[in-house]
């Protein structure tokens, strides 16, 4: 084969590959780009905006390489050679300015949808939020509905289209909360409490995962999110009242004992404050369901974990 | 008497024992070879104790090498593993294995593979690219190169002693601590980077000093080759960040000896800070990596396009511009970890800054290529290579840099393969890069094209095919470090698309072990007789190849940033009989070993709690460097006659 027919072949394979990539990927099921809530919505909507600013840059760097590279190979005599050629001001400013163009103006998306989008952030709708306290441990997940006083393991539900404030630490290595559908993740630690603000938009089940290496459990720590509508929302609720049984204190450490790839586990209600003292184990080792903190309130900590 | 050191050490699964067998027919196959042909005195004197700076770097790249095949490995493992453990299937090892197994790989491939190539090239090629005779601390370099040595035995002791860490090339605590990893695993870790890392730090002052201090006359900072630039600024880079990481090592020690708190997550320790810690080291070091490839890729653009490197200055700004702000961008590893939006949009913002440096460095190459005679010769293939998947991976990185971004791929298989666009197609490729070009410089033969382009084809094509799928699969939610996923997901397809790629790699490396042994065996053919295969444009090409142990007879002058093309074009022979001077050489040392031997067998004593043992080896230690200090005859000289004996054969 002549080499001008191999680097069209080259060419149009490389072609050929990045449609069946687009294809790929608008046909199946990729959680990031198929959200779910609002949240989702917006970083995906992010993800797309960058990539599409950097092709700017990234598609000129392609095809020059590919040009420059067969124009001025040494068996093409007709190509002019300059050997001395090493720099052009107007060239090489051209060259700093257009990704500076770039990175300036990602720079002032990154700054506002940083913002706008920081976990941290209660979701701005004219809702009451549902707040759900989860716990990692090894290797499941605990989450504790305060309000309705019930507890799941590895399943989490809450009402469509209403704001969930998830309050997140851990009682085992660090893990990393994620449900791709829904927006992104934050890391759960022992002793701390971090916030992800998350909404669903429309009703369904949801994958969640730990993205964290915590041991050798990890990979089993899978859960459900599941949004559904108000109603429906209510009578689970009843429905996990009237079915299992209590998580006090002694049956939490059970809990936490390690163990992997668990059920979907109901708790009709829980020890007050359960996740506050989860956290208080780490601040005043050794005192963890003595008397005197068992109904002891502790003081709010920030996500860093301090007072 | 042996701490916790006893019989059930040994292990007994079938994937460890092949390992461990196969790894020790390997070592007793050489130790026969060297008996059978007496080599054991020319391997001793030769190699083990040489203070000369370019058998240090073969050295340090032999080790390499070697562990990349064990850090390839790993790989294979692990893409067999994914390929298969879906649903009721669990794959061919154990969630614990698994672990252990990517634990090892990331180590291996950043400490022991890409350190020991970077640092085998900065050792073959800095001194005679800045027309020195030597490194400004010859034995410090030999000790280096022996810590790094005694890291990488120790990693592979763990395999046959013990186990290794299961906490991630990282070992994040409280994962990595007493509580959750009891066992010696992350002390084998622990040590063996705390070892590894001394040598980094010590052969990192060793040449900021040899570059600053031992240049030719003539040559200005802004005269040095690109390659020597790079090394300037990745060895700045070494010196501020390798201390960070002595002391986080030093303090998790600390917390798994001594019981510690630094990092607990009770008594008042913060795991976060360990975090943080090992990232103020940790992003400065994949720049330690990457700026030496980039100065090979300025090197090998030029010479084989036959022109000028476009753009000098910008390439220095650049370079120095990438040093600063590698410093103020750690952060960008743990957005999730709830940082405040401030912190979280400066440091992402920062991030982004370091494209406009590298974008430019990418740009000032295509121009060296443009109206240029490009001959693609296979450390040029290499760079195409590099350009396309680094490309890629940058985007992949800019996007990961916006924080809200990141949260839906952060610790995704998309951040791995992110990662792993910039280390082999950027760091790996580019060594690869400068081992073909240099080579025949260092042994004086080349090595063949024919292969060596299959090799390279390979890599690429198996790169793409391994590593696509994982850019899909993390924004499908795969996260990383998975031993195991449900059937539903539907994952598995494209999972045994990676382990196709994986498979396709490693013919790839198949046609480079090839490529070696037929290049060994056609030596006579390939010789490089002129010291110049490549018509090149440094000091490295103006001496032969290989070149005499003082490196140059007479250092040739600098006028130009291309000395030797300079020299070349104006003509000059310098076939004139010329007066030869006498040189000043250090003499062979074994202490560099002997402090290896130390450092293995006190690591091994502080893994296993021999107290005793680690307390001798440390009285061993400071006694052999007393020794060794007061040693006031460590140089000799060669007469001027020998010099011109050996000059002369040469060219006979």
């Amino acid at each position: 084969m002549k080499r001008k027919y191999k680097v069209l072949f080259f060419a149009l394979l490389a072609t050929a590959a990045v449609v069946a990539l687009i294809l790929y990927l608008k046909t199946s099921n990729v959680a990031v780009l198929n959200p779910k809530g609002v949240i989702a919505s917006k970083e995906r909507d992010l993800i797309i905006t960058t990539t599409m600013l950097m092709l700017i840059v990234v598609i000129p760097v392609f095809i020059l390489t590919f040009f420059i590279a067969w124009k001025y190979r040494a068996s093409n005599t007709k190509a002019k050679y300059s050997p001395d050629l090493d720099h052009n001001r107007l060239i090489e400013f051209t060259w700093w300015a257009i990704p500076t163009v770039i990175i300036v103006v990602l720079s002032l998306i990154t700054w506002r949808s940083t913002h706008e989008l920081d976990p941290f952030r209660p979701i701005a709708v004219n809702k009451k939020p549902i707040t759900v306290q989860v716990v990692a441990l090894q290797w499941k997940w605990l989450f504790i509905y305060p309000e309705q006083n019930i507890a799941t393991v590895n399943l989490v539900q809450f009402p469509v289209d209403t704001p969930v404030s998830f309050e997140i630490t851990s009682d085992a290595p660090m893990n990393s909360f994620w449900i791709p559908q829904l927006g992104g993740q934050v890391y759960a630690m022992a002793g701390m409490k971090t916030k992800l603000h998350l909404i669903a938009g429309e009703a369904g089940d949801f994958r969640g995962s730990s993205a964290n290496i915590s041991g050798r459990g990890f990979a089993g720590m899978d859960f459900t999110a599941r949004s559904s509508s108000r109603g429906n929302f209510n009578s689970w609720v009843e429905s996990v009242k009237s079915t299992g049984s209590t998580l006090s204190l002694d049956q939490y450490k059970m809990l936490a004992k390690p163990s992997q790839n668990n059920k979907v586990t109901y708790f009709s209600s829980t020890e007050d404050n359960l996740q506050g003292k989860v956290i208080m184990k780490y601040m005043a080792p050794g005192v963890f369901g003595q008397a005197g903190y068992q109904d002891g309130s502790y003081s709010e900590y920030d996500s860093n974990g301090h007072h | 008497m042996l701490g916790r050191l006893n019989l059930d050490a040994i292990p007994t699964d079938p994937i460890t024992l092949g390992g461990l067998i196969s790894g020790t027919l390997g070592i007793l196959t050489v130790i026969g070879l060297l008996f059978y042909f007496k080599r054991w005195k020319w391997l001793y004197r030769n190699w083990l104790t040489s203070l000369d700076p370019k058998r240090i770097g073969v050295m340090y790249i032999v080790i390499a090498l070697l562990m990349l095949l064990r850090g390839a490995a790993d790989a294979v493992m692990m893409r067999t593993q994914q390929a298969l453990s879906s649903g009721d299937s669990q794959g061919i090892l154990s969630a614990d294995q698994f672990q252990q197994v990517f634990s090892a790989h990331g180590t291996i491939m950043i400490f022991f593979v890409a350190m020991g190539l970077m640092f085998g090239l900065i050792n073959w090629i800095v001194p005679l690219q800045i027309g020195a005779r030597d490194v400004a601390f010859p034995f410090l370099n030999s000790v280096s190169f022996w810590l790094f040595a005694a890291g990488a035995i120790l990693v592979n002791v763990s395999l046959g002693v013990g186990e290794f860490s299961a906490a991630g090339w990282l070992a994040y605590p409280p994962l990595s601590g007493l509580e959750y990893s009891p066992g010696v695993g992350v002390d084998y870790w622990i040590w063996a980077l705390q070892i590894a890392g001394v040598g980094s730090l010590l052969a990192g002052i060793n040449f900021f000093v040899t570059i600053l201090k031992m240049r030719r006359a003539g040559m200005t900072l802004m005269k040095m080759p690109m390659f020597t630039w790079s090394v300037l600024t990745s060895m700045i880079l070494v010196i501020f960040a390798f201390p960070i990481l002595t002391a986080t090592l030093g303090m998790l020690s600390l917390d798994r000896l001594l019981g510690m708190h630094f990092f607990t997550s009770d008594f008042g320790g913060n795991p976060m800070m360990y975090v943080n810690l090992i990232w103020a080291w940790g992003h400065p070091e994949v720049y330690i990596l990457i700026l030496p490839a980039f100065g090979i890729f300025s090197e090998v653009v030029a010479t084989f396009s036959r022109k000028r490197l476009f753009g000098y200055t910008s390439m220095v700004i650049a370079l120095i511009a990438i040093t600063f702000l590698s410093f103020i961008v750690w952060l960008h590893h743990f957005f999730t970890m709830g940082a405040g939006a401030n912190v979280n949009a400066f440091f992402g913002i920062m991030t982004m800054v370091i494209a406009i440096p590298t974008g430019v460095k990418v740009f000032n190459w295509l121009f060296t290529m443009y109206r240029g005679k490009i001959t693609f010769a296979t450390p040029m293939l290499w760079f195409l290579g590099f350009v396309i998947i680094f490309t890629i991976g940058g985007m992949a990185g800019v996007l990961m840099a916006v924080p809200p971004a990141d949260f839906q791929v952060h610790n995704s298989l998309f951040l791995v393969a992110h990662f792993h666009s910039m280390v082999v197609g950027g760091v790996l490729f580019g060594f690869f890069a400068g081992l073909t070009y240099w080579f025949p410089k260092i042994f004086g033969f080349k090595l063949n094209e024919r292969l060596g382009r299959y090799a390279v084809f390979c890599w690429i094509g198996g790169f793409i095919l391994a590593f696509v799928p994982l850019y899909i699969l993390g924004l499908m939610g795969a996260t990383r470090r998975l031993d195991h996923y449900d059937a539903s997901m539907g994952w598995q397809g494209l999972f045994i698309v990676a382990g196709v790629g994986g498979a396709i790699i490693m013919v790839g490396i198949g046609f480079q072990i090839l490529q070696l042994a037929y290049s060994i065996l056609m030596r006579e053919e390939n010789s490089d007789l002129t010291g110049d295969p490549w018509d090149g444009r440094t000091l490295e090409w103006a001496t032969s190849s290989p070149p005499q142990i003082y490196n140059f007879a007479h250092v040739p002058p600098v006028s130009d940033r291309d000395a030797f093309w300079a020299l070349k074009q104006a003509k000059t022979s310098s076939s004139e009989k010329l007066h030869y001077e006498s040189i000043r050489l250090p003499k062979n040392s074994p202490v560099g070993m002997i402090i290896a031997a130390f450092s293995i067998m006190g690591g091994f004593a502080l893994i296993w709690h021999i107290w005793w043992l680690a307390v001798a080896c440390l009285v061993g230690l400071i006694v052999t460097i007393i020794i060794r200090v007061s040693d006031e005859h460590t140089e000799y000289t060669l007469p001027a006659s020998k010099v011109r004996k050996l000059e002369e054969e040469q060219y006979v």
